[in-house]
């Protein structure tokens, strides 16, 4: 144990100098090994560009052409958006949309039908709430379009995991391509979309409904496989046919896993309809959008409330359906009242205008407020303000930045590939070795480090304040539920919300960015660590004690040793969240590949656009796999695994 | 020693096997890759090991068993000495790697799909160690599952649900969801679900291996109850010798794989056929296995006013003679087939 421990000092030290001795004195003899050399670049950007090209105006499957495939989507997807945005708030020609009143009331009696009167209290609060603070039109187009992705995205998620649970060679095929979906930036994604569909919201949801399905289908298949086989021998011997297997057998017992991918394509559909706002979704996204842009952070935290309001009711009820106990259902009759609130609020609009748009005088603003408290603030306070960001950007952000570019991609590499070695063998070592040289030859050397940069200090940043909380939390067992909530509630919100208040107060720059990045990662790292802790076994805890240690002896030698693998765990979801956040914050004027991407998607350029969000992709796949590697061998040495 | 037993009375030698309803004929199941080739290679004599070195596991071997039509057919062994599998390859849950299964002569191994989703539906029926209830059905639509599966009308499968739900002591629990039932109350539903479709060949898997001791006595006396009502041919699976000479006919070891004796309890008894059976049936005395029919006289003087059925063993008989001096024993219809005296009774219970 001791000297394998001393082997392991021996090895990474020997490399550490190694890498020390190249990069002082190595520059002027391989020069290639800091710089990708130009001629060498892969020109992977134009290869995608012209396949792009090629779809669009070429490819043809014989009866018809690409062009005719995407043209049938989008009208397939046009149709019943146009439906649904009529009832929500165009109106179709004469007859008015539904108004306000009808819409909470409606969000009331599903809120009920999920999970009693507190919850339809809620439902009703939250849609009031957006009503009395003027966000309901925007309000009303979002919605439609996660009214639309969600159920597509969640038949197609079910039948692509239905499919790869039928067939193991499709289940092996689409992994890899989950994993990569999973982890490339959303922005990514939209350039593809834009120019096979244009602008618009029919892109939009299409792009939303590409983000939210692949975590539906790995669920789907997921819950499945656990499936107990007893009740799949009972549907063979009672005699189903495969359609009755799948749908009056699998799916049903399967269920509760199936509502946790259901909850999750809500909350991504909301995510990614905000963020789609850049492609043309319209709606609350296009606000803060709008404001960001402006710099009007009145408008911009008001629209950013109004989506935390709907994030919360989404979340609280599609989660209550997932927990709905089957038998506690008279359908029926919610089907009435519901009815009975439409004709009712269809009635009061023809006495009262008011029950239709929400009257304005009654309306609420703070949006004024809060540009008040920004101004306020930064009269008052911005030098104090100013001297904090100069101190973290001049101490902390700026070398490290430096000495991360000038890293050589080479050495690199070979450092990445030995942790690979002895964290999970030759083909770990391959993988983050080969993946670090592939990014390298994009040409995106500078902007990968820069993403690199950022995304390090805001996961050690985050997991400093992370880690302590969540210790506190598991040694003090009141605490847990008060905090569970916030954290549960934080990861609701979609990542654009996260933006404004960090504006706000330090307008654009590395810093701001920073600052967004660490509140939105900062979740993942209180929850594994909280939850790892709690979950040590009690009995070790126990011997601890009667041997007569203290409490911190305790926490130190036993807890957090054992928790170990979870809280890497955590570390590894942490770095997740702070990528998929930190490509956003290209709206800040980071310089990393999250511009890189936002730039080509203005641009519309496909080819630049996915080679940028490809290695984000690496970057996430390198981190994930080198901490999964770290943690079954921390899982190992615990002998917490066979 | 033990005196020799008093050979059966003429009329009850068992006579010519029934038609035997299920045979099976040199049936393997090997788990692995290509396990067929794997079999055909190695040959039928090869060890265990020589299977496990290729990466593969002979849960089945070389199995011959017949079953015969209103049997209880009971198959024990320990824990992973393939009794799961077997059941399953009798079933065609699982493929056979080799051998025949044959259901009223016809090879179920040779049957379409079709076929054999058909046959089971109407003719085969399974009970499952952990229940296997589907969670979002009631009781009813539990029971009543395997007749929507088959496109019953709705009014007729809940009739016959109600039925089947009565038959196991059910009634009133009808709209009860199955996590708000005991483990015994769940294979009740088990039971009552798998006998909805009235097979005549029923698959029983451990059945009351989950269940607590007192409660798995309730339920073998309920199963004993309503096998004397349905009379179906059964195979039942157990590792519990004292459920399988409660219940079965006859009785299949298994050991490794191989079904090592089949007998009935009297025969694993007195005449073990290998170590490892004699080692099984050693705590077991003869009284618990021997059947009253076999101590029981001719018919002298007028019948006494107790009754044991012809399938009762000695030691459960035994009780019953504390206030009889001679008790009746009756066939499955009531039936007198002779009659049983005391002296014989006591005199085998001191020899155990
Ligand atoms: N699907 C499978 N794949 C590989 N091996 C299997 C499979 N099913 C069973 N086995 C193996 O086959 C052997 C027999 O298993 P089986 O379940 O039939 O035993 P069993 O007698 O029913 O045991 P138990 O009393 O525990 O239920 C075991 O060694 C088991 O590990
Ligand atoms: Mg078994």
């Amino acid at each position: 144990m001791a000297g394998r421990g001393i082997r392991a000092v021996v090895v990474w030290a020997g490399a550490l100098a190694l890498l020390a001795l190249f990069i002082t004195f190595g520059k002027p003899l391989a020069p290639w090994a800091f710089d990708w050399p130009r001629a060498a670049e892969l020109p992977a950007a134009r290869w995608i560009s012209a396949l792009m090209r090629w779809l669009l105006n070429d490819a043809s499957f014989g009866l018809f052409t690409f062009r005719d495939l995407t043209r049938a989507v989008a009208a397939v997807i046009d149709l019943p958006y146009r439906a649904v945005l009529g009832l929500l708030s165009g109106g179709f020609g004469a007859l008015p949309p539904l108004g306000w009143l009808a819409v909470t009331g409606l969000a009331m009696v599903i809120g009920h039908r999920a999970g009693g009167w507190a919850l339809a209290a809620l439902s009703g609060a939250g849609f009031l709430f957006i009503a009395v603070f003027g966000q309901w039109t925007s309000a009303m187009v979002t919605l439609a379009s996660i009214l639309i992705a969600v159920p597509i995205g969640i038949a197609g998620g079910l039948a692509l995991g239905l499919a790869a649970h039928r067939w193991p060679g499709l289940n092996r095929a689409i992994t890899p391509a989950l994993d990569l979906m999973q982890t490339i930036p959303v922005f990514a994604y939209l350039v593809p979309v834009l120019i096979l569909f244009g602008f618009g919201p029919v892109a939009a949801v299409i792009a939303t409904v590409i983000y939210a399905m692949p975590p539906m289908t790995r669920i789907t298949q997921l819950s499945l496989s656990r499936v107990p086989s007893e009740l799949r021998d009972l549907g063979q011997m009672v005699g189903c046919s495969r359609h009755q297997m799948t749908w009056k057998v699998m799916i049903p017992s399967a269920r509760e896993g199936l509502m946790v991918g259901v909850n999750q394509v809500i909350m991504l559909s909301l995510n990614m309809v905000i963020i789609a706002s850049m492609i043309g979704a319209g709606g609350l996204g296009f606000d803060v959008l709008a404001a960001l842009r402006r710099l009007d952070f009145g408008a911009g935290l008001e629209a950013g409330f109004a989506i935390v309001a709907l994030a919360i009711v989404l979340d609280r009820i599609s989660q209550a359906m997932a927990q709905d106990r089957p038998g506690a259902r008279a359908g029926h009759s919610y089907l009435l009242v519901a009815l009975a609130v439409l004709v009712l609020a269809g009635g009061l609009t023809m006495v009262l205008p008011g029950a239709q748009d929400y009257p304005a005088e009654a309306r609420l603003s703070t949006g004024t407020f809060w540009s008040d408290v920004v101004r306020h603030i930064n009269v008052n306070y911005f030098d104090a303000l100013e001297a904090v960001k100069n101190f973290f950007l001049l101490n902390l952000m700026i070398p490290f930045k430096r000495f991360l570019i000038g890293l050589p991609w080479l050495g690199v590499a070979a450092l990445l590939a030995l942790a690979g070695w002895r964290l999970g063998g030759a083909r770990l070592a391959a993988l983050s070795g080969g993946l670090v040289v592939v990014i390298a030859a994009t040409g995106l050397w500078e902007e990968a480090m820069t993403t690199v940069y950022l995304c390090g200090i805001a996961v050690v940043i985050a997991m400093l304040i992370g880690l302590p909380i969540g210790v506190l939390a598991a040694e003090r067992d009141s605490l847990w539920p008060g905090l569970k909530l916030v954290i549960d509630t934080l990861q609701t919100l979609p990542s654009f919300v996260y933006l404004m208040p960090a504006v706000m107060l330090f307008r654009v720059g590395d810093f701001t960015a920073l600052l967004a990045v660490v509140a939105y990662a900062i979740a993942p790292a209180i929850r594994y660590t909280a939850l790892g802790l709690q979950g040590v076994d009690a009995r070790l805890v126990e011997a601890g004690r009667a041997m007569g240690c203290t409490r911190g002896q305790i926490l130190w030698r036993i807890k957090l040793r054992l928790a170990l693998p979870e809280i890497l765990l955590g570390l590894n979801q942490t770095i997740m969240f702070a990528l998929s956040m930190l490509v956003i914050t290209a709206l800040v004027g980071t310089r990393d590949l999250g511009q890189e991407v936002y730039i080509a998607l203005t641009k519309a350029d496909a080819g630049r656009g996915l080679v940028a969000g490809m290695c984000v992709a690496f970057i996430a796949i390198i981190a994930d796999r080198l901490i999964q590697g770290a943690a079954r061998r921390a899982r190992a040495r615990l002998g917490l695994e066979t | 020693m033990p005196r020799p037993l008093p050979e059966p009375m003429p009329a009850l030698k068992p006579g010519p096997m029934p038609e035997p309803m299920l045979v099976c004929r040199d049936v393997w199941k090997v788990f692995g890759p290509q396990a067929a080739r794997v079999l055909s290679d190695l040959g039928p004599e090869a060890s265990a090991d020589q299977f496990v070195t290729k990466g593969h596991i002979p849960a089945v071997r070389a199995v011959d068993l017949e079953i015969g039509a209103g049997e209880i057919f009971v198959i024990m062994g320990l824990s992973g000495s393939g009794k799961s599998t077997l059941v399953r390859c009798l079933s065609r849950l699982i493929e056979p790697t080799a051998g025949e299964i044959l259901f009223h002569g016809e090879n179920l191994l040779a049957m379409s799909e079709d076929r054999m989703r058909d046959l089971r539906r109407h003719r085969m029926g399974m009970v499952f160690q952990h229940f296997a209830l589907l969670p979002h059905l009631t009781v009813a639509q539990n029971v009543a599952f395997p007749l929507e599966v088959q496109g019953v009308a709705r009014s007729e499968r809940e009739d016959r649900a109600r039925r089947m739900v009565a038959l196991v002591g059910l009634q009133g629990r009808e709209d009860a969801f199955p996590r708000q039932l005991s483990g015994g109350q769940q294979q009740r539903v088990g039971i009552a679900r798998s006998l909805a479709a009235d097979p005549e060949l029923w698959f029983l898997d451990e059945p009351f291996s989950a269940l607590d001791p007192l409660i798995r006595r309730e339920m073998q006396d309920e199963f004993i109850r309503l096998q004397s009502v349905l009379k179906k041919t059964i195979v039942f699976i157990t590792h519990d010798f004292d459920e399988a000479i409660r219940l079965a006919d006859r009785i299949a070891i298994m050991k490794d794989g191989a079904v090592v004796q089949v007998g009935t309890p009297e025969d694993l008894v007195m005449n073990p056929a290998t170590d490892y059976v004699a080692e099984f049936t050693r705590a077991v005395t003869r009284p618990k296995v021997v059947p009253v029919t076999r101590l029981m006289g001719p018919v002298t003087g007028p019948d006494p006013d107790a009754t044991l059925p012809a399938r009762t063993r000695l030691a459960e008989a035994a009780p019953l003679f504390l206030t009889h001096e001679t008790v009746r024993i009756t066939d499955e219809d009531g039936r007198t087939l002779g009659h049983l005296h005391r002296a014989d009774v006591v005199a085998m219970m001191l020899e155990g």
